[in-house]
């Protein structure tokens, strides 16, 4: 097979541009279209038979003339080419430069719908990376390798604690950093350049790679641009033996262009008009990320999901959930009260963190830090809750305790500067010190030796 | 290729769904696509035309490229080997891949389940004689497949006849003859140690019987509260967090059954990972052997081929059987069955066939109770009796019950542990919530208790149950109109289901000690933390204020005591127990001294 042109398209509607009698192209291939102006347009075969093909076409179907486009098959994959001149570059969803730089030069070239790993070749992540922050590290944890989500809603800070949690990650006893991928889908202009001078203002920007489709480019291309920014990461993390964290924001935006194509063919859909392979589609994404055996690289992802009317029962928080080792959830309430980073605890979870954190990794007592804190937390917020019933007034002196633990909580533990780096041991010292608010015997999943060394309660 | 296979053309590539002319191919049959050779299987035929779904992503086929009939079914190889592996959604051995393929699948590679290479100890039955008539499941020898499990080698269905040469006992590979069964036309029958078998058809067994004892998973609250049978079917289901995934980890790693088959259906990658690396270093507590001895994993993780998920269960199901055939208890974990029904969804979607249910097709809720039903205590044609237990995940959207698939499985299923967000937010783990929970086992498993354990397990349960109850109703007061309203005796309710849920219902699957509680240590957790709310109530009643009780530091203990002593130290918690009698009995004296002086 080589490249086919033809002259005339059928139909074009939606992002989707229809042939007729163009036989024997391949499921999946790279189309190339050049409309009657001579601009030029990328797409994907999504169907083929002999009798009709159908294109996505990544930068839409406006202003198309069915009669004068060119339609070219170019029977070859989407691929990206990969060297280390990524390093420093930005480039939009297809791996074309977008800093008026040249494209990138190399015979390496890799299709960027990717292939799955084998599960067989994994290797459980258990490296605890300190973020700094104090709700991510102690009660979180996030490890080399895991994915590890932002549910956030419109106007809620997710860039400055994602920004945050790029400047300060680090293996607890090495500076070594990490490679930065940064996939922009969809955001605004403001977003984007908010992180680029982030970048640039903390020294980075040589160690990070930018994939960029703004909200005003075409939507469409956000389908490849993640799966572009992956296979960046995979050759940055194992052709290079980097470790690479990818920032994904926003992965609403992704979905929402990922429901635009379904509906113009005619999926069926599944939730909230979203086809029913979002599931398996946010996957192939997510677990691109991982450890694999007797590499040197891995890949860390933190996606940003804005969640739709702060709803984390929406398809695409939801399906997100389900397939990430975890998400950090960020609270429109604590945002009011003046909490940053608002991070809402009793939602949020990290799958990974039984494997990172303990005597070997963290210290001894942490595990059950967590699963007191988390406790004693659970139970303050409901005792927060009776009390805007009844008044504070008419609570038990224990009852009491849990409302003051709770607004110390807030403000101590969940709250702290934006350039503010605690250590892990400052972490649970605060800990103890939050905990130390009750008599010994409430802590009841700490240990004795836990409550022998750690406890600094009066009784 | 076999002689049965015969060639077509690929016409339109839609996804994994992809439409072929080729005239004669059956329905079910399987099918090689293209020039890569990609797995698929024929789900309908119209006309001229068959209709394929592929287990691997087609980018890069095109219509005019080949397509390869096989003449059979999917079907899986069953024979020793497989035990301690890991396949994928087609049984295809996904270490082997690693070896062949690297780090990520290749595509179209026809790696056979089983280690052609290998050589195993086979030992005839020494019951059996020449001239003998042998049937479906007669046992033939045994091979030891691992260094817990006796692999029993039996006559496959459909085999049956006149013994005619059985090999000695020696070392064989898989493919060579170990006996000749002449067949009642005269027909000769060569078996090896191992055979295939179509996994979409349930494998024959002699009788259907009923569940008898527990399957113990050394989990309180599904033991205590919520049991299942040793041939039961069982569904979690829960938002994600909640805790689906550990639940069946639990059960894979402290049930006392034979043999357990985890199938990872479009879940995480590195959950399976964790399966593999800890296992083979976890001691079975009932053998002392190594876990993975009695493991085996089929994974289609969610980021591989979605069709193969639909696949993936009937495999993991096909191999269960197999060993229930052998005489033994299987337990079959499938995380998750949604992702089972989204593969369904995902084909009919694809086929344009008429949804009924968010997108899900009509025949959802038939599929799913066909799989549950493979599920059973069974009599075996020459085995004794042996079970499948299915335990299902569910995966709801939204974490909303009333969605197609939980519904319908909700239907089927005997034990139903609903996981509850509520719960998980608050760390109490398991997630299992005691009101909408249930059992339709307890009965059964009550003789089970009453026999190997105490007599009163039924009551104790029903009396925390009670309790349990009476908190949520309690609570519900107190969040209108306050805590104050509550008579003393109700305020010590709360705080006695509150011992219940922490010292009973909560359980860590990350404490060394408490990741397991055998069936006594359960009933002795049990008993204490009822014990001490019924002396409570009484000393509740003679006037003693709630708050001296609360404040005790044996509560503390108790509370403690799950994880502070092992099943092994049983006597321990006598002693903590006979303590927490005195402590109350001290207390009761002392009022009832009070009391005289104020008279
Ligand atoms: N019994 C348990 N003991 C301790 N932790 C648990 C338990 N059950 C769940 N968890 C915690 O909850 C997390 C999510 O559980 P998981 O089973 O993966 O949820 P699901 O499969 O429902 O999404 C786990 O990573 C673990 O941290
Ligand atoms: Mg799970």
């Amino acid at each position: 097979m080589s490249v086919k042109e033809y002259r005339t398209a059928a139909e074009a509607r939606g992002g989707l541009l229809i042939m007729r009698a163009t036989p024997g192209v391949a499921f999946g291939d790279r189309v190339q279209i050049e409309d009657h102006s001579g601009t030029r347009r990328n797409g994907q075969v999504i169907r083929s038979s002999d009798e009709e093909v159908l294109v996505l076409v990544f930068e839409g179907t406006d202003d198309l003339d069915l009669e004068d486009t060119w339609v070219r098959f170019l029977d070859e994959p989407v691929e990206i080419a990969l060297s280390p001149e990524l390093l420093g570059r930005v480039f939009n969803g297809l791996g074309a430069p977008r800093d008026d730089r040249p494209p990138i030069l190399s015979n390496i070239r890799r299709a960027v719908a990717g292939s799955a790993i084998n599960p067989a070749a994994r290797t459980y992540p258990r490296e605890f990376i300190q973020t700094g922050v104090s709700t991510i590290d102690g009660l979180n944890s996030l490890v080399r390798g895991q994915k590890l989500p932002i549910f956030s809603g419109s106007g809620l800070p997710h860039n400055r604690l994602a920004a945050q949690i790029v400047r300060q990650a680090k293996l607890k006893d090495e500076d070594s950093s990490f490679s930065i991928v940064f996939a922009a889908m969809g955001v605004s202009y403001a977003d984007a350049k908010f992180f680029q001078d982030e970048f640039a203002s903390s020294g980075v920007l040589r160690n990070v790679v930018m994939f960029i489709n703004l909200a005003d480019d075409p939507p469409v291309e956000r389908l490849t641009l993640p799966r572009t920014a992956l296979t960046a990461a995979e050759y940055l993390a194992y052709d290079l033996d980097r470790h690479v964290l990818v920032v994904m924001t926003d992965m609403t935006y992704y979905a929402e262009a990922l429901r635009e194509v379904a509906t113009a063919k005619g999926d069926v859909p599944a939730r909230k008009g979203y086809p029913g392979y979002l599931y398996s589609d946010l996957a192939e994404i997510y677990e691109r990320c991982g450890r694999i055996h007797e590499r040197h690289g891995s890949i860390t992802m933190m996606p940003v999901v804005s969640m739709p009317s702060d709803d984390i029962t929406h398809p695409i928080p939801d399906l997100t959930g389900y397939i990430t080792e975890g998400q950090i959830v960020l609270s429109r309430e604590l945002h009011n009260q003046g909490v940053y980073p608002p991070v809402h605890i009793s939602p949020s979870l990290s799958r990974l963190m039984k494997d990172g954190i303990g005597k070997d990794d963290t210290r001894e007592d942490h595990p059950r830090v967590a699963a007191q804190l988390y406790a004693l937390y659970a139970r303050a917020l409901e005792t927060r809750n009776l009390a805007s019933i009844i008044g504070a007034d008419e609570l038990s002196e224990r009852d009491r305790r849990y409302l003051k633990f709770a607004d110390a909580f807030d403000e101590r533990f969940v709250g702290q500067g934006e350039a503010e780096d605690r250590s892990i041991e400052a972490t649970l010292n605060l800990a103890w010190e939050l905990m130390s608010m009750f008599p010994r015997d409430t802590l009841t999943r700490m240990s004795e030796t836990d409550l022998a060394k750690h406890y600094q309660g009066s009784d | 290729m076999s002689e049965h296979s015969r060639i077509g053309v690929i016409r339109d590539i839609n996804g994994p769904i992809v439409t072929i002319d080729l005239p004669g191919i059956r329905n079910g049959e399987q099918v090689k696509i293209g020039e890569l050779g990609l797995f698929g299987e024929v789900i309908a035929l119209s006309g001229q035309q068959a209709i394929v779904q592929t287990y691997e992503s087609t980018d890069g086929v095109r219509p005019g490229e080949p397509a390869i009939g096989l003449g059979w079914p999917l079907s899986v190889e069953l024979g020793p080997g497989l035990l301690g592996g890991i396949f994928d959604g087609v049984q295809r051995p996904l270490e082997k891949i690693a070896l062949q393929s690297g780090d990520y699948i290749r595509r179209g590679l026809d790696v056979p389940a089983l280690d052609r290479a290998r050589t195993w100890e086979f030992e005839p039955n020494a019951e059996l004689e020449l001239g003998a008539q042998v049937g479906p499941g007669t046992v033939l020898g045994t091979v030891p497949e691992t260094q817990t499990i006796t692999h029993r080698v039996l006559v496959p269905p459909g085999v049956s006849g006149e013994l005619q040469e059985i090999a000695p006992a020696g070392d064989y590979e898989l493919e060579a003859t170990i006996a000749r069964v002449r067949g009642a036309a005269g027909q000769s029958h060569r078996l090896k140690l191992y055979h295939r078998w179509p996994v979409r058809k349930p494998r024959p067994y002699a009788k259907r019987d009923d569940g008898i004892s527990p399957l113990i998973t050394g989990q309180r609250v599904i033991d205590t509260f919520f049991p299942q049978l040793k041939g039961g079917k069982g569904a979690v289901p829960g938002p994600f967090g909640a805790g689906k995934t550990v639940v069946q980890q639990q059960i894979a790693r402290w049930s006392n059954a034979d043999i357990v088959i985890y199938v990872g259906c479009g879940e995480r990658g590195n959950e399976l990972v964790d399966v593999l690396e800890t296992f083979p270093q976890l001691d079975d507590p009932y053998t002392g052997r190594k876990l993975m001895e009695r493991t085996l994993l089929v994974a289609n993780t969610s980021n591989m081929p979605v069709v193969a998920r639909e696949a993936s269960v009937y495999v993991g199901m096909t191999m269960a059987e197999y060993y229930r055939d052998m005489g033994y208890d299987v337990v079959m974990l499938a995380d998750s069955t949604s992702r089972w029904a989204e593969a369904l969804r995902e084909v009919s979607g694809r086929l344009g066939q008429m949804p009924v249910e968010e997108g899900y097709p009509a025949y959802l809720a038939s599929r799913l109770a066909a799989v549950y039903e493979r599920a059973g205590r069974v009599q075996t044609h020459g085995a004794g009796s042996g079970s499948v237990t299915l335990i299902g995940a569910v995966s709801p959207p939204g974490g909303d019950f009333s969605e197609p698939v939980t519904s319908h499985t909700k239907d089927i299923i005997e034990t139903f542990w609903a996981l509850s967000k509520e719960l998980a937010d608050a760390r109490h783990y398991p997630s299992i919530d005691w009101v909408t929970s249930f059992s339709a086992h307890v009965h059964t498993a009550a003789q089970w208790w009453a026999a190997e354990v105490d007599r009163g397990w039924e009551r104790r349960r029903g009396e925390a149950l009670a309790l349990l109850a009476r908190d949520a109703e309690l609570s519900r007061i107190v969040n209108l109109v306050g805590p104050e309203a509550l008579s003393s005796a109700q305020r010590w309710e709360l705080e006695g289901a509150a011992l219940i849920k922490e010292a009973v219902l909560q359980q860590s699957a990350l404490d060394e000690v408490d990741t397991f509680c055998s069936p006594q240590k359960q009933f002795a957790l049990l008993d204490l933390a009822l014990g001490i709310y019924d002396m409570g109530a009484a000393l509740v009643g003679m006037g003693v204020p709630v708050q001296e009780l609360q404040g005790l530091p044996l509560l503390a203990k108790t509370r403690r005591c799950k994880s502070m002593y092992s099943s092994e130290q049983l006597e321990k918690i006598a002693e903590l127990r006979a303590d927490v009698e005195q402590e109350f009995e001290n207390i009761r004296l002392e009022y009832a001294r009070q009391g005289e002086h104020a008279q």
